[in-house]
């Protein structure tokens, strides 16, 4: 599933222009990404939360030499399922 | 920011009616969790994937009584942070590995 037949979709079940589709679901995406790059949490009941956390700086190893670099403070984003949506998954 | 704040906020940017936008953010994540139940694999452009994986049966411990028990096999929705949206959170920058 990519963008494009989610993009279908909202064309075919809530009756919008291809076009209009086309800029509803990208501006979906767009606010769920500028609320996380200012650092906020997203959170859908039902199907999880996006959370941003910042990680300290601390040492780590290339796995492929072993030699020991610098890795740098960040922040990154995680996803946590809901239970809901987990328990939905394995039934 | 809940689900009603991203309708809201989609309902403003797109001057929709709320039910309009309502529609369509159920429909977005409607269709994510329907396609990851068929075990389909989702990516979007710049914002990342989703996958389900499987994880084998495990024997773990109850961390208050350290007592063994059993896990069984699982599978959990799993997210891939895209490359664009990794790097916009991290302030524009690429973060090195």
């Amino acid at each position: 599933m990519t963008k494009i037949d989610i993009i279908q979709d909202v064309y075919e079940k809530l009756g919008f222009s291809k076009k209009d589709s086309a800029r509803i679901v990208e501006s979906v995406f767009d606010i769920i990404k500028d609320n996380l790059t200012s650092g906020e949490k997203i959170k859908i009941s039902g199907f999880g939360n996006f959370v941003v956390k910042e990680k300290k700086s601390r040492r780590g190893r290339n796995p492929q030499t072993g030699d020991e670099i610098a890795i740098s403070a960040r922040r990154v984003l995680t996803f946590k399922s809901s239970q809901v949506f987990r328990k939905a998954l394995n039934d | 920011m809940k689900k009603s704040d991203l309708i809201s906020a989609l309902s403003e940017k797109e001057s929709l009616r709320g039910k309009e936008a309502s529609e369509i953010v159920n429909l977005v994540l409607g269709g994510f969790t329907n396609a990851l139940r068929k075990r389909e694999r989702i990516e979007i452009r710049g914002f990342g994937s989703f996958t389900v994986r499987e994880y084998p049966p495990y024997l773990g411990k109850n961390p208050k009584t350290g007592q063994r028990v059993e896990v069984g096999s699982k599978k959990l929705p799993y997210f891939k942070v895209g490359k664009e949206l990794k790097e916009m959170v991290n302030g524009g920058k690429k973060g090195q590995s």
